[in-house]
């Protein structure tokens, strides 16, 4: 179902892939902080204790099948019920359940209300994503992408719009319901750079399987420029790779001249907000203020469009505009297919302007 | 006199297996699948451009252009620009990735 996707790392594969796609779909045992990795050690201590029982038991079995007569005696016996049947399991199970606990005790650890703080609400089938100061004030709007700071728990306020969604970044953490009327608190924490694929884990309706998002760990003082404001996804459109630093923008968009021949002298804030746009997408320093859908003020600097689903580029774009119903059934967005290719071109260009 | 029967090419395109590869990543991952259908990607298969299921390599590139690989690799990077008037936009691929591009879409008629 997914398109082929290369899984070697972002920093050595830049040049040839689009590594937007880097981690999708996520792998779910290769933990990148310290609370993906008590559940990725959990999973596999429970995986081997399972094998070894299962073991057990198909040698039991062969024993009782074509095992010699005096074996299956004794394995018929009350002698063997006792142990194997109530005590094993008995000092297994509590020994797994006192290890698992303490293991995992600090996914509860307590908030101590210092962690940078992001407030994702989920909706049918996108991301809002809502970056708090110390006060709770909003810093920051962007959708279906989460920047985070490495190497601190960043505790995140999860909502839900409309239906129960469950978030996901296996890489970071468990699994969390996203619950309408309620806030759940969710810690994770990233301990390398990287980009990391997010799911929805809750089945939420027509287009679930294709509401993805991209979670992007930077070194604190890259995080810290990039939440102020710093154009991240502006400037050269070649990616500037510095060792140990996640690039900023390493898709590489064609230029306005590129787009010159289809959108003439189109102006497209305009045909943006004729088409209504602007009824459900908010452009910050701009008349477009709807938010029933993503907000788009940072689309130029997103890695993904759609939901973490497609590459951001004009080519994407436009297609997207034009056709999303085609690209992902059932979505809220209408295919846009009413426009000129020249107005869905201009469009586009203006939507890719750095804010 | 006999003259031989020599059986037509499957193509007429020399077909560089290495680069029908790498083609056939850069169309999933550029995107070209938000507005085409290709053969072997199930999801997406955007349909507001026209399906290359069946691209089988003879005929003018995208109507209109002479159809040689050159053509075809200047079309899926930069078509604004190769042929005024289309609808399709430049796409973010370098040359070398727009020929294996071409290589993959003139190798579809051998799937």
């Amino acid at each position: 179902m997914w398109p082929p996707i290369s899984m070697e790392s972002p920093m050595t594969d830049a040049s040839t892939v689009f590594d937007a796609w880097w981690g999708w779909p996520p792998p779910v045992l290769d933990p990148a902080g310290p609370y993906a990795e008590s559940v990725t050690v959990l999973a596999w201590a429970l995986f081997a204790m399972g094998a070894i029982v299962t073991a057990i038991v198909a040698a039991a079995l062969f024993v009782a099948v074509a095992g010699p007569p005096r074996w299956k005696a004794r394995l018929g016996g009350e002698h063997t019920v006792w142990i194997m049947g109530i005590a094993f399991p008995a000092v297994v199970l509590t020994g797994l359940l006192v290890w698992g606990l303490s293991l995992t005790a600090s996914l509860t650890d307590p908030i101590t209300g210092r962690e940078p703080r992001i407030r994702v609400t989920a909706h049918m089938w996108w991301w809002d994503i809502e970056y708090l100061d110390a006060a709770g004030r909003v810093v920051r709007r962007d959708a279906n992408e989460l920047h985070l700071p490495v190497g601190q728990p960043v505790v995140l306020e999860l909502k839900s719009a409309d239906v129960i969604h469950s978030f996901w970044v296996p890489n970071l953490s468990g699994k969390e319901d996203m619950i309408p009327g309620r806030t759940n608190l969710l810690k994770v924490q990233a301990d390398r750079p990287g980009r990391f694929g997010g799911i929805c884990a809750e089945y939420c309706g027509g287009p679930h399987a294709l509401m993805g998002f991209v979670a992007v760990a930077h070194p604190v003082a890259e995080f810290e420029r990039w939440l102020s404001g710093t154009k991240v996804g502006a400037g050269p459109a070649v990616a500037q790779d510095v060792p140990g630093t996640v690039p900023a923008v390493t898709r590489r968009t064609p230029t306005a001249v590129d787009a010159a021949p289809q959108v003439g002298a189109r102006d497209g804030q305009a045909l943006f907000l004729a088409n209504g746009c602007a009824a459900c997408h908010r452009i910050a320093g701009t008349p477009a203020n709807g938010l029933s859908g993503p907000d788009l003020t940072h689309l130029a600097g997103r890695l993904t469009l759609s939901g973490g689903i497609l590459p951001n580029n004009r080519g994407t774009l436009q297609g997207w505009i034009a056709d999303a119903q085609s690209i992902k059934p059932g979505n809220r967005m209408p295919s846009y297919d009413n426009l000129s290719a020249e107005d869905v071109a201009a469009i586009a260009l203006w939507l890719e302007t750095p804010r | 006199m006999t003259t031989a029967c020599k059986q037509p090419p499957q193509t007429r395109h020399d077909l560089d297996e290495a680069a029908i590869e790498r083609g056939s990543r850069l169309v999933a991952e550029a995107g070209c699948t938000a507005c085409h259908a290709f053969p072997g990607i199930g999801w997406p298969r955007g349909l507001a451009g026209p399906s290359l299921l069946t691209f089988d390599g003879r005929g003018p590139i995208a109507g209109t252009l002479p159809n040689t690989p050159a053509n075809l690799a200047a079309f899926v990077r930069n078509a604004p620009a190769t042929k005024p008037g289309s609808p399709m936009p430049a796409m973010p691929l370098s040359r070398s990735e727009a020929r294996d591009v071409a290589a993959y879409l003139y190798g579809i008629a051998d799937d």
